[in-house]
């Protein structure tokens, strides 16, 4: 049980729900950037939640089945075809032994997740079978998807065709989105005037946007409160001892540009944060195409934990309208 | 030493022991850190320690952010009491010191450099005194190192030289940050010295590089069967400078699978190391090599 990779598209790669609990020696959890599209694709298809499906970003794979299965594509709108003819998203289809699944022009987003019956099947690594193309970790043989792979399937179970998730639970990304933004951490290093025009400022995705962290610009550099660099350091006013970041975490290198880090985080290093994106936002920024124009929003603990509550009663009608 | 707490996001608390890098303060952060484990606390699901500060990441569907807060907090204090010893081991690290694969990387981004007249180890010379790069490698491989943070990347460890401040070697890392690094590479920025675990950007200074690997994601090396990084914080390295010919028979054994670092136990108490420095390092030796 497998398909054939014909085309793997630009970055095609295996992802779960990833592999927490080695970020204390440098390797990340991984895993979907959208997280929640993920979970629906599995759940249209009869899987479980976290099985492995595939990635692609802005462009999609052209795949080869050996055995009959069942597809769903969520996430990015990037419009399916089996053997030519289209297949609505966000909806469970067949295909059939011998028959191929290939994609149109990306419409929106930037990530589409593709889940298969049975869910992919190779091996897992630390507990995931989530791609960590960096440390050559997980997914297929560590890496992106090739020409020529046949990716292993596990056995599906009974679904119904023609499932499909409500409109209304359905997300996608427009030509600007906002990112609420919970300050701390080495925020103190900034001026007030730098803290404010964070806010105020309109930026814009950078085409440096990728599974480690997404870039931004646009925005007025930052301003720092003078300060004798600590022992260890370094000489730049961005600089700190190296200290961990979290994910979600927005460093500033040389006061310029924003990165905002994501699922395949460096776990540290020596760039000051200034806080973090609230973890209910962190599948939206998977959604962002380069360009997308992006406000950060400013928002306290109690917003955050209410940020992350809606999500999770999101997730919840998205379980129960497929169950 | 003022230790910061802040909330980074909604599931991360950060906990800085000090600005500035010291000894002190990554005893401190290992002794929290150590209670925190110890103490179970549900929610918790990852503990992250870094050079003079530590990550928690947690679940607060599970414990509210300031309840684990406050939790944090009661823990510093009996912290601060532990005691600032650790059982670990010592390790041989073989360093090819200008070596020519991050000779050619070097010069390929020299544009980035602060001098680009100048090979990173000329420069870092010239930075910390030494009249030549001689005498700067000497300086760099005499002392023990020890590992005060693994990450980055997978299993990368960054090293806080055992020597006084004054003559620790301290660098600035590049203006720009290279796009590539060969794996292995010996780099050094700020006070940190490090091993590039895998091949790819950085901005450390390269001196050099190493036989020996430290991640291998496949576990076919014979001593990362266990776990595929090598390194842990507490870590003590000592590089031992080596030649080509040497490079390639490590290179080779690797490649058979019958490369062994030498490794030692030892105990490293920092009272006993800040009360006599060389002494302490003087054992460490003598451990290393079973004098």
């Amino acid at each position: 049980m497998a398909f054939k990779v014909l085309n793997p598209g630009l970055l095609t790669t295996v992802q779960d729900l990833g592999r927490p609990g080695y970020f204390h020696l440098g390797i990340p959890m991984s895993g979907a950037m959208d997280r929640y599209a993920l979970r629906a694709a599995n759940l249209l298809v009869g899987n479980p939640e976290g099985a492995a499906a595939l990635e692609a970003v802005f462009m999609g794979p052209q795949l080869e089945f050996e055995v009959d299965a069942t597809v769903a594509v969520t996430g990015a709108d990037l419009p399916a075809r089996v053997d030519g003819e289209p297949h609505p998203a966000w909806t469970a289809f067949p295909v059939r032994a011998g028959q191929v699944l290939s994609f149109d022009y990306l419409k929106g987003g930037a990530r589409a997740y593709i889940a298969i019956s049975g869910g992919i099947d190779t091996p897992p690594a630390l507990g995931s079978r989530s791609t960590y193309i960096i440390g050559a970790l997980g997914g297929y043989h560590g890496r992106a998807l090739a020409a020529g792979d046949m990716v292993p399937l596990g056995p599906p179970r009974a679904v119904q065709h023609g499932t499909e998730v409500p409109e209304a639970l359905r997300r996608t990304v427009g030509k600007s989105a906002e990112l609420r933004v919970l300050p701390g951490l080495y925020w103190r290093l900034i001026t007030e005037e730098a803290g404010r025009n964070f806010f105020e400022d309109s930026w814009k995705v950078a085409p440096e946007a990728d599974r480690m962290g997404y870039r931004f610009r646009g925005g007025r550099p930052f301003s720092f409160e003078p300060r004798e660099q600590p022992f260890g350091a370094g000489s730049n006013p961005s600089n700190i001892v190296d200290a961990c970041y979290p994910y979600g975490s927005i460093q500033v290198p040389g006061g310029t540009e924003p990165i905002v880090l994501h699922r395949d985080a460096v776990s540290g290093g020596g760039y000051f944060t200034l806080g973090a994106v609230v973890s209910a936002d962190m599948d939206l920024i998977g959604q962002m195409q380069p360009h997308t124009t992006v406000r950060f929003v400013k928002v306290d603990m109690e917003q955050a934990l209410a940020a992350r509550a809606d999500e999770a009663q999101r997730l919840a009608r998205l379980r129960e309208a497929l169950a | 030493m003022h230790t910061r707490y802040s909330y980074g996001g909604d599931e991360h608390i950060f906990v800085e022991m000090d600005e500035e890098m010291s000894l002190e303060a990554f005893f401190k952060s290992m002794s929290i850190t150590n209670a925190v484990r110890a103490a179970r606390i549900e929610g918790i699901t990852e503990i992250c320690p870094a050079n003079g500060s530590f990550q928690i990441k947690f679940d607060p569907d599970r414990i509210a952010p300031d309840a684990l807060m406050s939790r944090l907090q009661s823990l510093e204090q009996a912290a601060e009491k532990a005691d600032k010893r650790l059982d670990t081991r010592i390790i041989e690290v073989p360093v090819f010191y200008r070596d020519p694969w991050t000779t050619e990387t070097l010069m390929r981004f020299r544009e980035r450099h602060q001098d680009p007249q100048s090979t990173d180890l000329e420069y870092a010379a010239r930075m910390n005194g030494y009249d030549t790069v001689e005498q700067f490698i000497h300086a760099h491989h005499a002392a023990p190192w020890f590992v005060s943070m693994v990450g980055f990347v997978a299993g990368l460890p960054f090293l806080y030289q055992l020597v006084e401040r004054s003559r620790q070697i301290q660098v600035p890392k590049y203006l720009r940050p290279r796009t590539d690094t060969p794996k292995h590479t010996i780099g050094h920025g700020g006070c940190f010295g490090c091993v590039y675990s895998v091949r790819g950007a950085g901005g450390y200074q390269m001196f050099g590089i190493t036989p020996m690997p430290i991640y291998d994601p496949t576990q076919k090396v014979s001593y990362l069967h266990e776990f595929m990084v090598f390194f842990r914080p507490g870590d003590i390295v000592k590089w031992k400078p080596i030649d080509r010919e040497e490079y390639d028979a490590i290179t080779a054994d690797v490649a058979a699978n019958r490369y062994e670092p030498r490794i030692r136990k030892v105990t490293f108490d920092l009272d006993g190391f800040n009360a006599d420095i060389d002494g302490t390092n003087q054992r460490l030796m003598e451990t290393l090599h079973g004098v």
